[in-house]
């Protein structure tokens, strides 16, 4: 690995577990389970400045980081199962060309919260958990958008960086 | 932007929007909630008791539940990260609270509608 690669990498990663770091700050009072996706927008960058095998081990190395400083095994799963699902949603998306950032974004978001609605179904063997979906399709495609646009502003400003 | 994400957004936000709408209309009153612990039914209460109630867990697990006037709600917990207390009180056939830390769920079943609901509405 060429050398400004691997600082790029430290780099971000040191980005995303801030931003995360940051996202537990911020209390949402209405129900839990809802989040800006912060560290989304160093991974949806990673994604498009860098590509789909980079943003993969971005978004898996702050997990297991943030799981471990600020959460927990249990925790951790729930990350794992949103990460990856919205991981593998946005690079197929991305691949299709259907939407621009924007639109990737907003499936990233909403796929995160379904992934973690699985778990929690599968964890407690409960099917009715299922309840909390449509609000947080809702709140995830705000937060989607709101990323998506952020981070294309983002892109524009450092694309001579990848 | 191009117009494409317009529609998806449109979409999903349509489709969220109808199903909490249809979830709204179609609620009906529970009478008893289940207390399901690591997936095993551990009791049942009916929601005209007035009661506070711990449960105790494992390695000294613990949730604290209320119920008054037919809702009930988390009141406090063991867990790391109160997401289990911060869920609002539930009253509706099947509405939960989950402690997923704890593996607690808290459910409401048994649809009868309340006879005082049906005169109101």
């Amino acid at each position: 690995m060429k050398s400004k690669k691997t600082a790029l990498y430290g780099l971000l990663v040191a980005l995303a577990f801030i931003l995360s770091y940051i996202e537990t700050l911020i209390p949402f009072p209405v129900m839990p389970g809802i989040k800006i996706g912060l560290a989304n927008l160093v991974v949806i960058t990673a994604l498009y400045g860098m590509g789909s095998k980079e943003a993969f081990v971005l978004s898996l190395i702050r997990i297991i980081l943030v799981g471990f400083t600020f959460g927990n095994l249990s925790t951790m799963l729930y990350s794992l199962a949103g990460g990856l699902l919205s991981w593998l949603v946005m690079v197929l998306s991305k691949k299709r060309k259907w939407f621009s950032m924007v639109g990737v974004s907003v499936l990233g978001g909403v796929s995160h919260n379904i992934g973690q609605i699985i778990v929690a179904i599968l964890t407690v063997n409960n099917v009715y958990i299922i309840t909390y979906l449509p609000i947080l399709l809702i709140t995830g495609v705000v937060t989607g958008a709101f990323i998506g646009l952020l981070a294309a502003l983002i892109l524009k400003r450092i694309k001579n960086l990848f | 932007m191009k117009k494409n994400d317009l529609i998806l957004i449109m979409v999903i936000l349509v489709l969220g929007a109808a199903a909490l709408i249809y979830m709204n209309v179609s609620k009906e009153s529970g009478s008893k909630v289940r207390v399901i612990v690591k997936q095993e039914e551990f009791q049942s209460f009916d929601l005209e008791e007035n009661i506070e109630y711990t449960i105790e867990g494992e390695n000294g697990a613990w949730n604290t539940f209320v119920i008054k006037d037919g809702y009930v709600d988390m009141i406090d917990a063991s867990c790391p990260d109160k997401l289990c207390v911060s869920q609002k009180n539930i009253h509706y056939d099947h509405e939960t609270i989950v402690c997923l830390p704890n593996q607690v769920v808290l459910e409401i079943v048994d649809g009868e509608e309340n006879p005082i609901d049906s005169i109101v509405n």
